[in-house]
């Protein structure tokens, strides 16, 4: 077995000698960090508390540089792990330099002065962040996204090995989302921090995680690498939905398709079709798409939104019995709309689709235009 | 940085020198003035006349030391209940610890006068930390199952009724000669202090007050939230049980001497919280202490001046000066949510 770094061993969680989840097997080297997803109330604060230490334990040990944290006392995790959680802080008339302060508690004295050292690690932690311009303003009287990256200052300061932290991007802005984890990577890339979290956005947890936990009510799910755990319907499943749908491939998600049967055929490829698909699915009309190759931009938007997509494989020329059915199906809908102007060379097939379509009266020209919008 | 520890330096002056004059004050006003020379000469152990020496070493003096210390108490007291609940109109009198510890005294006095036994000031300190701990109890229980800020503080306010009522009741049955003691103490007041009094209040409260301020570093912790102090290492259980012992503590040896006084508790702490600019249990601790010294020793003044020779109950004047502040909180917290 392999020596890592922080260890859950059959980890049971829950309140009151109830266990939520069981057995769960976390392994992480040093500076890696690990993002917990799945759906709310699964169960991914409680695991991340019990490993911080805020709850007990229902069974298993959870190990940090092979000794258990269990065995640890207050002070002495204190210097080895800090956390940010989606409690508020309370504060009452503190400015954000002393928030930041109260990181340095497991290193100060008795009377928790601060030394010079102190003040310097406290000053390196908020520029770190880019809160050093807010130092003097009360904490209560900034913005949530100005207070969590001052949270995270204060977390940095108190030279934890490895950081907690639950859903620290909830109240981000995109802007400040995308800082906030790249200053989780700096620090994992020059202090080797370990970092283990909790994200609701998949497509940044896929990309700034070096190991996902699947979290899902009862049970701990899969446990591995972001490309082992983003399979095709694997997010489907764990969160279990059941309207729209999301694409573990681009990471992008999509409202229900409309329900019937397709009325309008929509011939597009290259990223062209998309805004019709959504413009579509908008107004409740069904829609067929076509014929597009599986690698195109708007294959996973059309696979999700269309009563029926017409899909080739991608490379490859496309077969005729995929023309003919795709002719089958323009014949059952009243209208086509094209969001090519012009065809490729690889394209006769939708070239030729769109000539029938003209012929059996389905296409107007200048309905391109319309469509764009 | 510099801006802010030149306020903590005048704040403290400031309370200092309010404390000293309103010391001052309180010796000299009163029903027979004694000037300022006479009470120098009588400490420096010159004669004086007899009256004005007796006044001043067996009444004025006794009773000023009281309400510095009991005030002072009584603010602390206030202080560490509003940092235990993490709630702002907590206090000793709203929580109906107060009133439990009187309930207790009430009963010990009248138990144990009836059987003429004299009652020790270690007895009535034992009861009253007895009644405090008991409402404290029920207290901590409501506290498991409401988590509202305003429930818990009517919960207090229904147990200080019921020992109240339970009082009264004791009071009702008591011998005649009792009742006009107990009656002025359940009401509250610095009056009738002798030394013994004075020396063994000063030394719980000195012990009490020594205790909570080697506790000021997990206290700070304490206020950010009891996810985050566990993070920094604070022991919680233990320190939320020293919390419970002092509070109670401070606020039993309060009743056992003045009876229950409403407001200093709440409202010294946020006076001196807004004085200060801060809440750092480092400076908010001695500071607080000195607050409700120097609300205590007014209110006393007042409570003695007024009406003279007539003396009001020292509850009656706090409450006129405490109760405009709860409010001003509360308006302030409201407006603070909105923004």
């Amino acid at each position: 077995m392999t020596e890592y770094y922080f260890h859950a061993e059959k980890m049971s969680v829950g309140y009151q000698m109830r266990p939520l989840i069981e057995k769960i097997e976390i392994g992480l080297q040093k500076g890696e960090i690990l993002t917990l997803i799945g759906p709310n109330g699964a169960g991914k604060t409680t695991v991340l508390k019990s490993i911080a230490g805020q709850i007990g334990l229902l069974g298993g040990t959870v190990y940090l540089d092979g000794r258990s944290i269990g065995g640890m006392s207050g002070s002495e995790l204190s210097r080895k792990m800090a956390v940010l959680l989606t409690e508020k802080l309370r504060t009452e008339l503190m400015s954000c330099e002393e928030v930041v302060s109260t990181g340095r508690y497991p290193y100060t004295g008795h009377f928790g002065l601060l030394s010079a050292g102190d003040r310097a690690a406290v000053r390196e932690a908020m520029e770190l962040v880019h809160v050093t311009d807010i130092a003097d303003r009360d904490f209560q009287r900034i913005s949530d996204g100005q207070r969590q990256r001052v949270m995270l200052a204060r977390a940095i300061c108190q030279e934890p090995e490895i950081i907690v932290l639950d859903e620290p991007t909830s109240y981000l802005d995109v802007r400040h989302k995308l800082e906030f984890l790249s200053v989780l990577q700096k620090l994992r890339r020059e202090k080797r921090l370990t970092v283990v979290m909790s994200l609701h956005e998949l497509e940044l947890a896929a990309k700034v995680s070096d190991k996902i936990l699947c979290v899902n009510g009862r049970y701990a799910g899969k446990f591995g690498k972001p490309e082992e755990i983003f399979r095709p319907g694997a997010i489907g499943e764990l969160f279990g939905i059941s309207t729209g749908s999301y694409d573990e491939e681009s990471g992008g998600m999509e409202l229900a398709a409309p329900e019937g049967q397709a009325e309008v055929f929509v011939i597009a490829g290259g990223g062209t079709g998309r805004t019709v698909y959504r413009s579509l699915q908008r107004q409740g009309i069904p829609f067929a798409a076509g014929i597009l190759f599986r690698n195109d931009l708007d294959y996973p938007v059309a696979k999700a939104l269309s009563a029926r997509c017409i899909a080739a494989e991608s490379f490859e020329p496309v077969p005729e019995a995929l023309l003919l059915e795709a002719r089958e199906q323009i014949n059952a809908c009243q209208k086509v709309i094209c969001c090519r102007e012009t065809f490729g060379t690889y394209e006769t097939a939708n070239a030729e689709l769109l000539a029938y379509a003209e012929r059996s009266g389905k296409f107007k020209r200048g309905g391109i235009r319309s469509c764009q919008k | 940085m510099t801006d802010k520890r030149a306020r903590y330096i005048v704040s403290f002056l400031f309370l200092g020198i309010c404390a000293a004059a309103l010391c001052v004050l309180n010796i000299c006003i009163g029903s027979v003035e004694i000037s300022l020379q006479d009470i120098l000469a009588s400490l420096s152990g010159r004669a004086v006349s007899r009256t004005q020496s007796r006044i001043l070493w067996d009444i004025r003096l006794p009773r000023t030391l009281a309400a510095f210390v009991l005030g002072g108490g009584l603010a602390l007291a206030g202080y560490l209940l509003q940092t235990f609940f993490h709630n702002p109109i907590a206090g000793p009198f709203v929580l109906g610890i107060s009133s439990g510890a009187k309930m207790t005294v009430a009963l010990t006095m009248v138990f144990l006068m009836g059987r003429a036994v004299r009652v020790s000031s270690a007895a009535l300190i034992g009861a009253a930390f007895l009644g405090a701990m008991i409402s404290m109890g029920f207290v901590l229980l409501m506290s498991r199952k409401v988590s509202n800020m305003a429930m818990l503080v009517v919960s207090g306010v229904m147990i200080g009724y019921i020992c109240s009522a339970i009082t009264e009741l004791v009071i009702t049955f008591a011998e005649d000669a009792d009742i006009v003691n107990l009656h002025n103490w359940s009401r509250g007041s610095f009056s009738g202090m002798t030394w013994d009094n004075v020396a063994v209040m000063t030394a719980v409260t000195a012990a009490a007050f020594t205790a909570v301020f080697l506790l000021a570093k997990p206290l700070g912790a304490y206020q950010l939230g009891e996810a985050y102090a566990r993070n920094l290492g604070v022991n919680i259980l233990l320190l939320r049980v020293l919390l419970v012992v002092f509070s109670s503590i401070l606020s039993g040896c309060i009743v056992a001497y003045a009876g229950p006084i409403s407001f200093v508790g709440l409202a010294a702490p946020h006076l001196v919280k807004s004085l200060l600019g801060t809440t750092k249990p480092l400076l908010m601790i001695p500071a607080c202490f000195l607050g409700g010294s120097v609300f205590c020793l007014f209110c006393d003044l007042l409570a003695r001046n007024l009406l003279a020779p007539a003396e009001i109950g020292i509850s009656t004047v706090t409450a006129v000066f405490g109760a405009p502040v709860v409010l001003w909180v509360m308006l302030h917290r409201n407006r603070e949510r909105i923004s």
